[in-house]
């Protein structure tokens, strides 16, 4: 009895490493930097239960939070590249080095897939004077230091992007003093009560004040239309740019992944995304689906990471 | 009326009430659990929220926030160990009741306060949700930030014993709050370029390392103390009650009042409230010097205006989808997931789901009566356990909850050195609750100062520029000031009638 089942033993160990194809034999951990109950959690989980169901395997979502990201981007990168460890990346990835926060950026990761991608949008109060996009930009034109934005932090996504949408129109980025605000919600609520004038965000960060018809939404920058208001008008419609930069998440895992299970991973999260239960539950939250690749994200990363560069520099941001 | 019929039909089915009691359950454990919090007894519901319908998805959370706010009261008038943060600023006081031997009375009282503040917060909420939701809007960073000031003062009434002590232990608290990188310069401060320390020192951890660990410390020095605590008198939990109720209306009332109206504010919450009420209640007690040897009035006060706090929260959050705290965040998602999309159209569109929210609101609070009272039958059983048995165990349940916040060993060498601290202070007669206030409010302070003189453009006298901002100012000023006022009239009358 003995001999056998050592000999099917032997040979299991030495068939293992070789036949990848057996991947995944144990439970994966998906690492969230971000706290429980939020929008990225949100995602991350529904994602972690899709690719459980592709994957065969139990799929436990961790939240490892603190240190704007800093600390659970660390823990995916750091891990052991087997496939048993796992996340999701947000835009934060592309920004936080720059401002010397951390070491990583998006090339310290095997790009899985981009999920999701929400583009600025350009919110006013409801009685404020600004009709138009271009109402806006010349007000600030006319009497820079004037007017006041907030909607996260110094050195945030919506900081940075407001910054680039004004470089871009030849506009000095002081000309618009930045208030900071902890998270887009916060920046709103100011906005309403009349401390600030000016809140760059995401449309399903905005959703519920511009249902309620407290705030305008002036234009999304984008070269599409937002999915949850078709109306409001893009860059190029409402004043002829084409600047474009939002926040982002997409599926990543450590570095030197093994092909066979980097690809097996791949395959899993595009079929995630393309699932109808994803499609459904990024509608109804409001945020926007969008898909690259693993070759594309990693250009995408790239790129988004030179973009943010140059403005923070601009700015006095990097260190 | 036909809305609120369907709106029955819909909560009294027997999957939504056993949702209900089961989401109940889970919320008195993880409240009664230290360093588990309300919050994120909800966080740990989302996942399961994805598979329900949306009245008992928004039920099970409603149902276990109000029972953990009131479950972390237990461990702290037992142990002196706040369950939740919202259960800091009185868990000395009740349980320097337990050490009278009246823990049946404090937990009792807690009990029926709880009630009381929650029914209170959600009478409010049905009535009167879209006016106090547009008051809640004009708050702006001037006002939060005299909010926030009037909150520290508190500090200096809570602490028992000398206000120069408890104004050490608040600066202490202060100088935590400065800690890692998430201020309004996003410069990182006291980080020793470790990634750990960047978003600062957690609540959490520090909270039990103070409160919990310094105890333990205290234990494993001085073993030769009483065995067991007096636990003489724990039958009847009601027993007494409504007298109390009776003569504590006004606290309680006023409680209630307070934590609706600070709940209902979206820059604070039922931990900011618990402080306030405290605070007020000492400052305005008949008996102030009774305060902190086990006296049930701040207990009373505190205990309803946490509870009350946590429905006002949901004012703005239901009204324009802005979070009154960190739970109504989270319910939030979940009510957009369900496609309860917050906003006036929530009470236009399917009413009955609102009306549902809110039956269920009032079903919770009534469910804490027996379930609460369960709870306290069985945990006075920790009474019983001897203290040398105890100590390691409460260790035990100290570093998982330390651990559980972030999943990171790092909090659970916060929380050791935390109790280390709290030990040495409290061995020279410094009092730690204002060292947790000033960590909860800490951050805010500075945020709310920073962003006004920004939006001010540096000009200080912005901070009476606006109505309500003025009105909060002076209050707060004049509260200062009261003690050297009140002498200067003492000084004039005494004056008069020597002249006289």
């Amino acid at each position: 009895m003995t001999r056998p089942s050592l000999a099917f033993l032997l040979l299991a160990l030495v068939a293992c490493p070789c036949r990848a194809a057996e991947y995944p034999t144990r439970p994966i951990t998906f690492i969230v930097p971000w706290g429980a109950g939020g929008g990225t959690d949100a995602v991350g989980r529904i994602m972690a239960s899709l690719l459980e169901r592709d994957l065969g395997r139990p799929v436990n979502v961790v939240n490892r939070t603190g240190g704007s990201g800093v600390v659970g981007h660390s823990a995916i990168a750091h891990a052991r590249p087997d496939g048993y460890t796992i996340g999701i990346l947000t835009v934060e990835i592309a920004m936080m080095h720059h401002q010397g926060l951390t070491r990583l950026d998006g090339s310290s990761f095997t790009p899985l897939g981009l999920v999701n991608l929400d583009p600025t949008a350009i919110q006013v109060r409801a009685d404020s004077p600004y009709q138009t996009l271009g109402d806006l930009m010349n007000a600030i034109r006319e009497q820079p230091g004037k007017l006041k934005a907030s909607g996260t932090a110094r050195g945030g996504i919506w900081h940075v992007s407001l910054c680039g949408l004004l470089r871009e129109q030849r506009i000095a980025p002081e000309a618009v003093v930045w208030v900071p605000s902890v998270g887009n919600a916060a920046g709103l609520l100011d906005l309403v009560a009349g401390g600030v004038d000016i809140v760059p965000g995401s449309h399903p960060e905005g959703r519920s004040l511009i249902d309620a018809g407290r705030v305008r939404s002036l234009a999304i920058l984008d070269d599409n239309p937002s999915q949850l208001y078709p109306a409001v008008p893009t860059g190029a419609q409402a004043i002829g740019t084409r600047w474009s930069m939002g926040a982002w998440r997409g599926i990543g895992a450590p570095k030197r992944l093994p092909k066979p299970i980097a690809e097996r991973l791949q395959a899993a999260v595009k079929r995630a995304y393309d699932s109808r239960e994803f499609a459904e539950f990024m509608a109804q939250r409001g945020f926007g689906r969008k898909w690259a690749g693993p070759e594309e994200f990693a250009a995408f990363m790239a790129r988004e990471d030179e973009q943010m560069g140059e403005i923070m520099r601009a700015l006095g941001l990097a260190r | 009326m036909t809305h609120v019929l369907e709106a029955f039909q819909l909560v009294l089915d027997p999957g939504v009430l056993g949702t209900v009691l089961l989401a109940a359950l889970f919320g008195l454990f993880v409240g009664a659990v230290p360093g588990l919090t309300a919050t994120m007894a909800t966080a740990l519901l989302v996942p399961v929220t994805f598979l329900m319908a949306p009245v008992p998805a928004i039920a099970c959370m409603v149902t276990a926030s109000a029972m953990a706010i009131f479950a972390g009261d237990i461990p702290g008038a037992l142990l002196r160990m706040p369950g939740t943060p919202a259960s800091a600023a009185y868990c000395e006081e009740a349980n320097a009741m337990t050490r009278k031997g009246q823990a049946e009375r404090v937990l009792g009282a807690s009990l029926v306060c709880s009630v009381v503040g929650g029914l209170f917060g959600i009478i409010v909420l049905v009535t009167t949700a879209p006016l106090l939701a547009e008051f809640a809007l004009q708050f702006s960073s001037f006002e939060y930030f005299w909010l926030v000031l009037l909150g520290l003062t508190c500090a200096v009434f809570i602490a028992p014993g000398r206000p120069l002590k408890g104004m050490v232990s608040l600066l202490i608290g202060l100088l935590i709050a400065t800690v890692g990188f998430e201020n309004p310069a996003a410069y990182p401060r006291f980080t020793f370029g470790t990634e750990a320390l960047m978003s600062g020192l957690q609540l959490t951890p520090v909270m039990i390392g103070m409160f919990a660990v310094s105890e333990v410390i205290r234990h494993a020095l001085a073993p030769a103390g009483p065995a067991h605590l007096p636990a003489r008198g724990m039958g009847r939990i009601f027993r007494g009650q409504g007298t109390l109720l009776r003569q504590q209306a006004v606290p309680v009332l006023r409680g209630s009042a307070l934590g609706t109206a600070i709940g209902a504010l979206p820059g604070a919450g039922a931990d900011i409230a618990a402080w306030i009420a405290y605070g007020i209640s000492k400052r305005f007690s008949r008996t102030p010097e009774k305060f902190g040897t086990g006296h049930i009035e701040g207990v009373v006060e505190a205990g309803a205006a946490n509870n009350s706090a946590l429905a006002a929260a949901w004012i703005p959050a239901l009204v324009f989808g802005i979070p009154g705290d960190s739970i109504t965040a989270i319910v939030i998602g979940v009510l957009y997931m369900k496609g309860m999309n917050p906003g006036p159209t929530l009470f236009i569109e399917n009413p009955q789901n609102i009306y549902a929210v809110f039956i269920v609101f009032l079903l919770a609070n009534l469910l804490l009566l027996p379930l609460g009272w369960m709870a306290i039958k069985l945990a006075k059983n920790v009474l019983r356990v001897p203290r040398r048995v105890l100590m390691p165990i409460i260790l035990l349940f100290c570093v998982v909850g330390a651990f559980a916040i972030n999943n990171s060993v790092f909090d659970v060498g916060v929380m050791l050195a935390f109790g280390l601290l709290a030990f040495g202070l409290e061995a020279n007669r410094f009092p730690i609750a204002p060292t947790i206030l000033g960590l909860v409010l800490g951050g805010m302070l500075e945020q709310n100062l920073v962003t006004s003189l920004i939006k001010a453009d540096g000009n200080p006298a912005a901070f009476f520029a606006r109505p309500l901002a003025a009105g909060l100012g002076v209050a707060t000023i004049l509260i200062w000031l009261s003690p050297l006022i009140r002498r200067a009239l003492r000084r004039r009358t005494a004056a008069a009638t020597v002249l006289h």
